[in-house]
Formats: structure tokens, C-alpha cells, sequence
């Protein structure tokens, strides 16, 4: 391999506040255009921002969760440009002195763990959306997202593949919602990334022109992204033609599988920044810091270990369930209501996540852990079998219905009596001479469709070790 | 003409004392305007159906024996600048012609649960920028004491408002000198507050680390009355001051004779006009022969103080309107393809002169390349300014000085050069980037008859010491007698 790709990225994470940063508007997603605004959101003359404290604390903790330092005194800047979107003109934003600084996050790649250092996080407030009206000639603004918080975190250019660059991103949403700091809804753009890409010859100790990537919309997005664009600069490279490479925005047309060209270089912006003067400085004081530490609870990355090291169970099935925080949630607390871990970790990634799949996957979760517990324990007690426990389970996810309940319902429970079962494997022999003949002939398979037999007769809730005993028994 | 219905003060006082009725005192100021107004174009909206039912409101509760406010029925002009809800706020530029607010600014607020009925908004320098309100986009305002002279500015509406006895008070804004010179060019007292004592949210911002709403009065007393309930703590104003405020100031004391005062030597040297000298000079041999300790100081001033205010005024400027992009509110250009010529027509249309200027300004000393060497230089710049003054009032509690190298000077003679007009700024833009409080009034007149103001500058939250110092020397010069129209 004579390339080294190297990337960075900035990640926009709105943060889970009840109101905007600078003013008592509601940040909720979906509401009519233009109805959580007010003068300072929508910059009319003469108002001013006040800081949301909730704001401070909320970064802190990501922050902290991503082993940055504090800057305990810093401050509100304004970056200037002129857009619809930018009521006042300019964006209250941190410049040279963000909240939290020099941070790090590791995870693995491949079975190897990569650390990967967090250069800044820093406060900032979100613009509003211009609407594009089809077949109208103008533009419609909605100032709903204006002030919504943002944290903005930048990461050194130490990402070496975009497989890597995937994971990294994966690894900081997940613990952005371990640590409820932002609901990551990309879907809804609380959760959003840049990427900067470069590529230069392995040993090579200078970076080359990098360019800029915005606009990809999921992870697996941004993954593609990434691979096109590092495939077109290697190619440029590997002709020569590297001064083709310019410094650039390019945007990710996901529909056409490409990078476009957005601008240039020569039209970057000089942004102005300088102290925003009708804020105070932010103070952060130790005692703060200290109590938000204790409150941030176990990251992924440990409880991926610690339940495995615990509970004896697979690393690769863990680690998916680990990833989602509900599903996390949902595993632990059935756990505590008596189910082995195997058994759950079981339901979890086979029946709960393909039919989470199936639905819309950031629902939420209709299976708690009540429920969960119930039908295992159903299952381990023989009240019905593995097969009936997955048609309650479907139930379950379809109604958020109590597994006893459907059981009890459809009249799903298993038939254990011995004598009743004698009877029905009597009947199924007698009305199957020929199979019985092949199985006395030595064609054991034959006891299969018998068994088949049985169950059909029990509409499926015979107990299978029952039955097939029995069969057995009866059959020389 | 007036009698006793001249000062805010008495006005409450004879409303509460039902000696007159505030229908009678609104009626009474009315008159005057219709007669006057003409002659000197303080006003940019004047609103007289609403004052007498609010006059009149008052009294009807005074009749029930319901509480009324500490300024009721006293009628009052707002700079233009001061969001009103209901009330046109146009900042006397074109960019805002027919903007009105949709709420009331915090100063507004209180003066409405006081009592106080507005009586219009008055004309100024386009968004504050300007020493003479030859800046407003609509008129220009006449000194009442001699109408081809300017009222001064940038609150040259209010100031000449009261001077004429249009009303007994008004509200300004000062930046840099913005209700001190024009209250001077007046002959009116007019406060800028500490920074931070009066809230600024609903004050269409010019350069918010130095903009501070302060009153305008006939009277030393009236401004310390409009300043008690202006004051205060604005949770809407993070930059609003959180400490315990006197809210009762006693304009005499005994300890007036312990007053240490100092003198700015470098104040009375150079720029200044002799007649303006002179009666400050004679104003502390007043105050000296009352039993004040005067003390010549040294605190210099030079033209690179007024750079540092020009470099971060004209910075802060330049974001502060930068909302002003015909896109939500206010003016909007007619020729426009896309958005990028909607904006720069817009705002190449709407803002005059001295307002682009100071926006290229402030744009240039931000731009990258060039921060460190003009705002960063700067501040420090101001810290240096804070530390003088940190010095002088570890020994002094309170300065005199000018308020401006002139007394009022004729319409269009320095429209053409802003340097010109930038020295009228010289003494009181650095109260503006220490932030401290400081008063302006009358202490005489030119051979022209025209007023000579006197600065009183004090420490951090120190406006009583100085309305004390201000009610003494107004006391002992006695001048009110004289009246502009």
C-alpha cells in the first residue's frame, strides 16, 4: 500500500435541551414553521441572548465522557457571514477558547483498538432551515432550529480509513446517548458530520490538500462518501496530476454515488470572529466539573467488557446490543428480573432486532423487561416451547402485550400430561402404519414425520422431549 | 410658562397633591410642541391621541385613590432607538422607516409602571453615529437656543426636546458621548450611567460593550428620579449589573465638604475653546469656595484613545447591523436576482452615509490579517484607559472635566469632515470604554448665549456622589432661570 489516507471530522450534536441556548423558545423537532421563535431567536433590533446554563452542563459531560479537558474560563464569540438562515447575521459560536479541549475516544477497528484524539469541543447555536419551495420562485425560512444548542466537536486528522472514520462516528453517538447529551437523531439532524479527507505517500510527514465533505446523511453515507473521494484523490496522485486536488467543499450526492464540487478555496469566508460583548465571560467552577464526573455513568467500551468477562458471552453479538442504549437497557434490566444473559442476548439479536428492522429501528422499544423475563421463564418452566415462544414474542413486539396474557389468550400452553400425550402418540401411530413400517425397517428418519404428526394433532404445544420419548417408547 | 409643572418632580408631586390634573400637564406640553416642533424638529413620531388617555387615565385612577407610579403622568420622550411596542423605532434611518417593535424595551416597561406617558420618539444620528443628529435619515433638529446651530448628538431629538419644554424628560443613549455632548450643546443634564446599570434589551445596539441608556432632565433632580427607576438588574440583559443599587438618592450631604474632586490638566490644554475653559475654571472656583477639595491630576488623552473607541465601536457596529438584510424586517430593495444582491442593495439603499462608513470600518479592523493589529491593540488599549481612571479614583472620587472642545456649532460646518466631528467625541469616550458613569450640565453661557456644558465623572456605581456634586454646583450657579425658546 503506498497511500496513507488521513482523515478528521467535526461532528454538530444538538444537545437535549428543553429550551434554546440564548432564549426560553422550545427546541422540539417538528412543530409549524416559525412558531417556537421569539425576538432574540429571530434577532430583531434590540434583543439580546441570555446563556442557557443547562447548555454548559450538557457539553461538560460530553466532554468529560470523551476525557477532554476544561477550559474553566471561556467565552462566546461571534462568527460572522451573512445567510437567511442567520437572523442576526452572525452566529454566537466559540472561537479561540472552547469549553473542552484535547479529549480522546478509543474503539476497536478490526480487533484492533484505535485512539483517536478529540482536538476541541465547542458551544454554538444551530441556524435555521431554508425551505425551497417546488415550481415557486423564492425561498421559505423556517427559524424553528434557529438557537437550537450545538456542540461541536473536532477531531485531530488521525482517522486512516473511512471504515475507521465509520466507527468513530458510531462510537461517539453512542456514547453521546450513554451520556444523554444529545438524542442523535439523524433523520432529524440533531446528530450531523463533516469530513476532511487527504491522502498522502505512507512516510510522508507533511499533509497533503485536504477537501472537505459535507452533506452525508448516515453513517454507512459517510463511510461511501469517504471511500469515493479517497479513490479519486489516489487516482489523481498515482497520474501525477495531484495539483488537481484543490482545497474544497465538495457535497455528497448520495443518490449518484459521487462528490460534487461546492466551492472553492478563494471563496472561503473570513468569518470575523471577536468576543460576543452581550454575553459575560463562562465561568466553570471545579466543584461542577467534579460533581458531572461522578454522574457520568459506565461508557460502552466497559460495559462491553464487563459483561462479557461477566456473563461468559459472545463478544460480537454483545458489542451490537452495547451499541444501542435501549437495547442495552432492555439486556440489563432482564438480567436483574432473574433471565440467564445467554437467553437474552439470544432474543435481543435474533427476533427483537430483525423485526426492529422490519418496523422503523428508532422507535421505541415495545418489549420491556417485565415482559422479556416472563416469556423466558414460560419457556425454561415448559409452559410452552421455543417455537410458540417466538409467535408470543411476535405478539409482544406487534401489541407490547404480557407474554402470560397471549399465552393464556390463544390458549398456547404446552401439553406436558404424559397420559394425554400417550394418547395422541397412540393415534398417530395407528393412523400411520406406513411410516411406522419404514421406521421398523431401519428408516429412522421416519420418526420425524411422526413427531410432525404429533404436533399437528396438539396444534404445536405438545412438549417435544414428551412426545418424542413417548414415540420412541412405543415404537420397538 | 410652565411654572410648576416644569420638572418631573413637581409634576408628580402637584398630580398626587391633586393640585393640577395630568390631562392639565399633558395638555399643557402639547401646546407647546404644536407651537414650537416646526421651529426645531426634535421629534421623529410624535403621538398625542394616546398621551391625554393615558393623562387621563391617571387622573381617573388619583380620583379612586389607587397607587400610581413615581412618575405619573409625567410625559417623557424616547430616543429613537428605543424599542416601543405600538410606537415607530427607526433609528432615524431609512432602513427602518416603518419598523415598529413588537415589544417594549425594559426601560420602557418601567417607565410605564411608573406612570410616565410617552410622548414620541426623537430624532437622532442614524443608529447613533454622529455628534451633531445631521446624521437622521428624516430631519435635522435645531439647538433651541439658536436654530441654525445643531442640538448636538446623537440624542440631539431628546436633548433639544427638554431644552425647548417639550417634555421634562427624555431618554438617550450614549456611546461615546452621545447624551453628554448633545445634554451640553443643550443646556440640559443628561447621565450615561455605569455600564450595566440600565438594561439595554429593547436598545437597537450600536457597539454593546459601550452603549448605555441614561436620562435626560431639565434638573439635576429629575435625572437622579428617571435614573431610580431606570436602574436595576434585567435578567434579559446578561451584561446588566447584579448588585444592590441605592434606590433613593439623596441629592445633599454633609460629606459633599469631604469630596476629593481632580482635574484632568491635559482636558484644558489644546483643543479646547477658551470660553468653555473658562467657565469650567469658574464653576470649580464655585465648587471650591462651597467647601470642595479640587486637585489638579494628570490623565492623558490623546487621538489614540479615540482610535481604540473608533476601531471597537465601529467592530461591534458592523456585526450589530449586520441583521439589517432586508430579509425579516424593515427596508427591502426593489432590484434584486438573488440573494446576494437582495442583501447589498438593500443595505447599499437603506444605511447613509456615516453608518457604511463605520461598517467598512469595523469590518476592515476585524478582517483576518488585521485583528491583532487594530481591535486586539485596541483593547488593550482600554485597559490601560480602565487602569488610568482605576488610579486617579483610588485618591479622587470624582472628575471634572469638559464635555466637548465647543459649545454648539452651526449645521453643516463639520458634516464634511469626520475627523472634525470625531474630536467633539474627546472627552467622554473614554467613560464609554471604562464604563463609568458620567454626567453633563449646565455651568453658563458663551458671549453667544449659547450653553457650556461640564463633565462629572465617577467611579463604578458612584451616580450619587455625583448628582450630589451636580445638585451643588447647579445650587450655586443658579442659571435655570434662563430658558432656550
Amino acid at each position: 500500500m503506498r497511500w496513507e489516507t488521513v482523515i478528521g471530522i467535526e461532528i454538530h450534536a444538538e444537545l437535549l435541551t428543553k429550551s434554546k441556548i440564548f432564549c426560553g423558545c422550545s427546541t422540539e423537532f417538528g412543530s409549524r414553521p416559525n412558531t417556537n421563535t421569539c425576538p432574540v431567536c429571530i434577532g430583531l433590533p434590540g434583543a439580546l441572548p441570555v446563556l442557557n446554563e443547562e447548555v454548559i452542563q450538557l457539553a461538560l459531560k460530553a466532554g468529560l465522557a470523551l476525557n477532554c479537558k476544561v477550559n474553566y474560563i471561556n467565552k462566546m464569540d461571534r462568527k460572522n457571514y451573512f445567510y437567511p438562515d442567520l437572523p442576526r447575521a452572525y452566529q454566537i459560536s466559540q472561537f479561540d477558547l472552547p469549553i473542552l479541549y484535547d479529549g480522546y475516544v478509543e474503539f476497536e477497528v478490526e480487533d484492533i483498538i484505535k485512539r483517536v484524539n478529540i482536538n476541541r469541543i465547542h458551544l454554538e447555536e444551530d441556524a435555521g432551515k431554508l425551505i425551497h419551495l417546488e415550481d415557486e420562485p423564492y425561498t421559505c425560512i423556517d427559524y424553528n432550529r434557529g438557537g437550537v444548542p450545538l456542540i461541536e466537536l473536532v477531531t485531530e486528522p488521525e482517522l486512516r480509513s473511512p471504515k475507521e472514520a465509520f466507527e468513530f462516528v458510531k462510537t461517539i453517538k453512542t456514547i453521546f446517548e450513554y451520556v444523554e447529551v444529545s438524542d442523535c437523531k439523524m433523520e432529524q439532524g440533531s446528530l450531523r458530520f463533516d469530513a476532511n479527507i487527504s491522502v498522502r505517500e505512507r512516510g510522508q510527514k507533511e499533509l497533503n490538500t485536504k477537501v472537505e465533505i459535507k452533506n452525508m446523511n448516515s453513517f454507512k453515507e459517510m463511510q461511501k462518501a469517504l471511500e469515493k473521494e479517497e479513490k479519486r484523490q489516489i487516482e489523481l496522485y498515482e497520474f501525477g496530476e495531484g495539483d488537481k486536488i484543490v482545497q474544497e467543499t465538495r457535497r455528497w450526492d448520495s443518490a449518484k454515488g459521487r462528490t460534487v464540487s461546492m466551492r472553492g478555496k478563494e471563496e472561503a469566508h473570513d468569518y470575523r470572529y471577536f468576543p460576543e460583548p452581550d454575553l459575560k465571560q463562562i465561568i466553570i467552577s471545579e466543584n461542577n466539573v467534579i460533581s458531572l464526573k461522578k454522574q457520568i455513568p459506565e461508557l460502552p467500551n466497559e460495559k462491553l467488557e464487563r459483561l462479557i468477562s461477566q456473563y461468559r458471552l459472545n463478544k460480537k453479538e454483545m458489542q451490537i446490543v452495547v451499541e444501542d442504549k435501549r437495547l442495552t437497557q432492555l439486556f440489563e434490566e432482564t438480567i436483574k428480573k432473574g433471565a440467564r444473559a445467554d437467553k437474552v442476548l439470544n432474543w435481543i439479536i435474533g427476533d427483537l432486532l430483525k423485526l426492529m428492522k422490519m418496523g422503523d429501528a428508532s422507535k421505541n422499544i415495545p418489549i420491556t423487561a417485565t415482559t422479556l423475563a416472563e416469556l423466558i421463564k414460560s419457556i425454561e418452566n415448559g409452559d410452552i416451547s421455543l417455537k410458540i415462544g417466538r409467535e408470543v414474542f411476535e405478539e409482544m413486539f406487534e401489541t407490547k402485550g404480557n407474554p402470560k396474557e397471549i399465552i393464556a389468550k390463544r390458549g398456547l400452553v404446552q401439553v406436558n400430561n404424559e397420559e394425554e400425550l400417550e394418547k395422541i402418540v397412540g393415534k398417530v401411530i395407528e393412523n400411520n402404519p406406513k411410516s411406522v413400517a419404514d421406521y421398523n425397517a431401519g428408516r429412522k428418519q421416519a420418526i420425524t414425520f411422526l413427531m410432525g404428526q404429533v404436533m399437528k394433532e396438539t396444534k404445536g404445544q405438545a412438549n417435544p422431549k414428551t412426545a418424542m420419548n413417548l414415540l420412541k417408547i412405543r415404537l420397538p | 410658562m410652565l411654572g410648576d409643572m416644569e420638572s418631573a418632580y413637581e409634576i408628580v408631586r402637584g398630580i398626587k397633591e391633586r393640585r393640577f390634573k395630568a390631562e392639565e400637564v399633558m395638555e399643557k406640553y402639547l401646546k407647546i410642541i404644536s407651537e414650537q416642533e416646526s421651529r426645531i424638529n426634535a421629534f421623529i413620531t410624535l403621538r398625542e391621541k394616546g398621551c391625554m388617555s393615558e393623562a387621563r387615565m391617571i387622573d381617573a385612577k388619583i380620583a379612586k385613590g389607587e397607587r400610581v407610579g413615581k412618575l405619573a403622568g409625567v410625559p417623557i420622550a424616547i430616543k429613537d432607538n428605543i424599542c416601543t411596542e405600538g410606537i415607530k423605532t427607526t433609528c432615524a434611518s431609512r432602513m427602518l422607516e416603518d419598523y415598529t417593535s413588537p415589544y417594549d424595551a425594559t426601560v420602557i416597561e418601567k417607565l410605564k409602571e411608573e406612570g410616565a406617558i410617552i410622548i414620541g420618539k426623537t430624532n437622532m444620528d442614524e443608529f447613533a453615529m454622529g455628534s451633531s443628529t445631521e446624521n437622521s435619515a428624516f430631519k435635522q433638529t435645531s439647538n433651541p437656543w439658536e436654530l441654525r446651530k445643531v442640538p448636538g448628538g446623537s440624542s440631539g431629538g431628546s436633548a433639544a426636546a427638554v431644552a425647548s419644554g417639550f417634555t421634562p424628560l427624555a431618554l438617550g443613549s450614549d456611546t461615546g458621548g452621545s447624551i453628554r455632548q448633545p445634554a451640553a450643546f443643550c443646556g440640559v443634564v443628561g447621565l450615561k450611567p455605569t455600564y450595566g446599570m440600565v438594561s439595554r434589551f429593547g436598545l437597537i445596539a450600536f457597539a454593546s460593550s459601550l452603549d448605555q441608556v441614561g436620562p435626560m432632565a431639565k434638573n439635576v433632580k429629575d435625572c437622579a428620579l428617571a435614573l431610580e427607576i431606570l436602574q436595576g438588574n434585567d435578567e434579559k440583559d446578561s451584561t446588566s449589573c447584579n448588585i444592590k443599587l441605592t434606590d433613593k438618592y439623596s441629592l445633599e450631604s454633609e460629606s459633599i465638604k469631604k469630596l476629593r474632586v481632580g482635574v484632568p490638566k491635559q482636558y484644558f490644554e489644546g483643543e479646547l475653546d477658551s470660553e468653555v475653559k473658562n467657565a469650567i475654571m469658574k464653576s470649580i472656583k464655585t465648587l471650591e469656595k462651597a467647601g470642595v477639595k479640587v486637585e489638579e491630576v494628570s490623565l492623558p488623552i490623546n487621538e489614540e484613545i479615540l482610535s481604540a473607541y473608533y476601531i471597537i465601536s465601529s467592530a461591534e457596529a458592523s456585526s450589530n447591523l449586520a441583521r439589517f438584510d432586508g430579509i425579516r424586517y424593515g427596508y427591502r430593495t426593489s432590484e434584486y436576482k438573488n440573494i446576494e444582491q437582495l442583501i447589498t442593495n438593500t443595505r447599499t439603499e437603506a444605511f447613509g452615509k456615516e453608518v457604511k462608513r463605520r461598517i467598512l470600518l469595523g469590518t476592515y479592523v476585524l478582517s483576518a490579517g488585521y485583528y491583532d493589529a487594530f481591535y486586539n491593540k485596541a483593547q488593550k488599549m482600554r485597559e490601560s484607559i480602565k487602569a488610568g481612571y482605576r488610579e486617579i479614583f483610588s485618591k479622587y472620587d470624582l472628575i471634572i472635566s469638559p464635555v466637548a472642545p465647543t459649545v454648539a456649532f452651526g449645521k453643516g460646518e463639520k458634516v464634511h469632515s469626520s475627523v472634525q466631528m470625531y474630536l467633539q467625541d474627546l472627552y467622554t469616550i473614554s467613560v464609554n470604554l471604562a464604563g463609568l458613569p458620567a454626567l453633563s450640565m449646565n455651568c453658563g453661557f458663551n458671549k453667544k448665549n449659547l450653553p457650556i456644558g461640564l463633565q462629572i465623572i465617577g467611579s463604578h456605581f458612584s451616580e450619587e456622589k455625583i448628582f450630589q456634586l451636580a445638585y451643588l454646583l447647579e445650587c450655586e450657579l443658579d442659571l435655570r432661570k434662563k430658558v432656550a425658546l
